[in-house]
């Protein structure tokens, strides 16, 4: 019995946490083999150069993917049963703006575990909504068709949708891509807010420059783990070197 | 507007809206995750399925030949759902393979087969018997509160029906996860909805719906009423409940319409004869849509709509 104790290896307590991770579109793995761990209550960049696999962790780690091999642990327990605690922000152009939605439907969406199939929409359930657009300043568009707002007031409306879920882990897929100095500022506001009550906030980061202003720590990849860690810790001359290779030069650029 | 009217239109008028009804609806969500064109592909791949199903039963009657169509139709919903994943092609370019190549099988089987023999009409198929379909028991209003007379009811009317309801409580019963997983699938499998699974489900109630409104009223019909009502009601508002509101009362204006038109229309003309119901049809959904394409209040740019398309998607 003892002997069973000590075998036994303790579950990742954290809100996500990722071994053995590889995917593949065709041929050539996207991700290989990745082991990472996220820490609780923290601000986490996931960053690398483009085509490091960034977009592809997350997904497959959601199970939007399927990926050939790896195991991942929400909160300690599987994925799947924790998923009323976890909030997906996708990419802004992943979707068709054009579909038929007000900004208040595609919001009202986050609560469809709550809702359910056939549950009816109570005045909470919409004060809920309106309350997480309050909080990136967009209430005055609950009513706006979502094609007809800009990619920045877009990206907001899916933060939104998100915050309505009243998650503990929000995982966020390029949420500063092609958005306004503003709803940036604004969405890092709500992040940093949200990681101040304790939960847990990774992102999917191309900036090299603002990590350290945004984040507490970084996750380097290029398609294989490089280093996860505090920022300052992390983002070194020689593990950036490892991941962009003689792509650096023009990623520095920004800086 | 008495027994004549129920005996010759009333049936056919029910038959037509019902399957416009059953087409429109699954047509909505297909439309939007740009799949519109598998009631081409289903109306295409039934052929193999009608030949097998005559070649094991041995008659051409209608329950075995939607048996056999509505076995074609699945199976190329999966193999296309196959190909689109497998491959992670376009689901139109998914269809092509398929339809094309069901199609051609279907041909070949058709050659090879004792069923070249029997008069499997090309022509029947594209515009169906919408005019057929008459109630010659119908002898007035009142016929509709005889059961005697209402047993004589062409048989389509009970299936188309039936299919049609079904099609109605799978649309409203699913209506949330079959929503937020159109627009954002992958989102919604975060949520924990099984997407695969309702993608599935969704084209095999669009087959179930095409295969018989198929028998009853023709190809032609269940191609236009995939595409046409639900993209006009696009055009029309910028809700999804609405859409669908819309596209069925689209649907349902134009079976009637079409279905006058064909019949009183050429004479009103100083033609003689009537023309193809379901042909007619079909034309009043186009030209629906040719107008809501000109005049539809929510069509792009008319409400000074910008749509921001920003960076592309990256893995």
């Amino acid at each position: 019995m003892a002997l069973e104790l000590v075998r036994e290896k303790p579950v990742d307590q954290n809100p996500l946490a990722i071994s053995g991770l590889t995917v593949s579109y065709g041929e050539k793995p996207a991700v290989f083999s990745v082991d990472v761990s996220f820490q609780e209550g923290r601000m986490t960049a996931i960053v690398g150069p483009n085509g490091a696999g960034k977009s592809t962790l997350l997904k497959a780690a959601l199970g939007i993917l399927r990926p050939l091999s790896g195991r991942v642990t929400a909160f300690g327990r599987p994925l799947d049963e924790m998923r009323a605690r976890i909030a997906y922000v996708p990419q802004r152009a992943s979707v068709d703006w054009d579909f038929p939605a007000r900004v208040i439907d595609v919001v009202m969406m986050g609560l469809y575990r709550e809702l359910g199939l056939l549950g009816r929409v109570r005045a909470r359930h919409r004060a809920r909504a309106m309350e997480s657009l309050a909080r990136v300043g967009m209430e005055g568009f609950a009513t706006r068709q979502i094609g007809q707002l800009s990619g920045g007031q877009q990206q907001r409306v899916f933060l939104a949708r998100a915050l309505a879920q009243g998650a503990d882990l929000y995982l966020l897929d390029e949420p500063f891509a092609g958005v306004d100095a503003a709803t940036e500022r604004a969405i890092i506001g709500v992040l940093k807010a949200l990681r101040d009550e304790g939960r847990t906030v990774v992102a999917v980061h191309h900036d090299l420059s603002t990590v350290p202003a945004y984040f507490d720590r970084a996750f380097l990849i290029n398609t294989t783990a490089i280093a996860e860690g505090p920022v300052a810790e992390v983002m070194t001359e020689s593990n950036l070197r490892a991941a962009y290779g003689g792509r650096l030069g023009s990623a520095r650029q920004a800086v | 507007m008495g027994a004549e009217f129920v005996m010759l239109s009333l049936a056919p008028l029910l038959i037509g809206a019902l399957a416009a009804i059953a087409c429109a609806l699954p047509g909505n969500f297909l439309l939007l995750r740009r799949q519109a064109l598998i009631g081409d592909a289903i109306s295409h791949v039934v052929l193999p399925g009608i030949v097998v199903a005559f070649l094991l039963s041995g008659r051409v009657a209608a329950v075995p030949m939607m048996l056999g169509a509505g076995a074609a139709a699945l199976v190329s919903v999966v193999l296309i759902e196959v190909i689109r994943r497998l491959g992670r092609i376009e689901p139109g370019a998914a269809m092509g393979v398929v339809f094309t190549a069901m199609f051609a099988g279907g041909v070949l089987l058709l050659e090879q087969s004792a069923a070249s023999g029997v008069h499997l009409d090309v022509q029947h198929a594209l515009y169906g018997n919408l005019e057929s379909l008459i109630w010659l028991d119908g002898y007035g209003w009142g016929a509709l509160l005889d059961p005697q007379a209402l047993r004589g009811l062409p048989p389509e009317l009970m299936r188309m029906g039936v299919v049609t309801l079904a099609v109605a409580l799978f649309t409203g019963l699913l209506w949330r996860a079959l929503v937020i997983s159109t627009f954002d699938e992958g989102f919604a499998r975060t949520l924990g909805l099984p997407v695969r699974v309702l993608s599935l489900a969704l084209v095999a109630v669009a087959a179930m719906a095409a295969v018989a409104a198929f028998d009853a009223v023709g190809s032609i019909i269940v191609i236009a009423m995939f595409i046409c009502p639900p993209a006009a009601a696009r055009l029309m508002t910028d809700r999804m409940g609405g859409q669908v509101a819309w596209s069925l009362g689209f649907a349902v204006i134009s079976a009637v319409l079409g279905y006058v038109l064909a019949g009183y229309g050429p004479l009103w003309l100083g033609y003689r004869s009537a023309v193809s119901a379901a042909g007619m049809i079909a034309t009043v959904t186009g030209v629906l849509l040719a107008l809501a394409a000109v005049f539809g209040p929510r069509r792009r740019g008319a409400a000074g709509t910008v749509t921001a398309q920003g960076s592309s998607v990256t893995r």
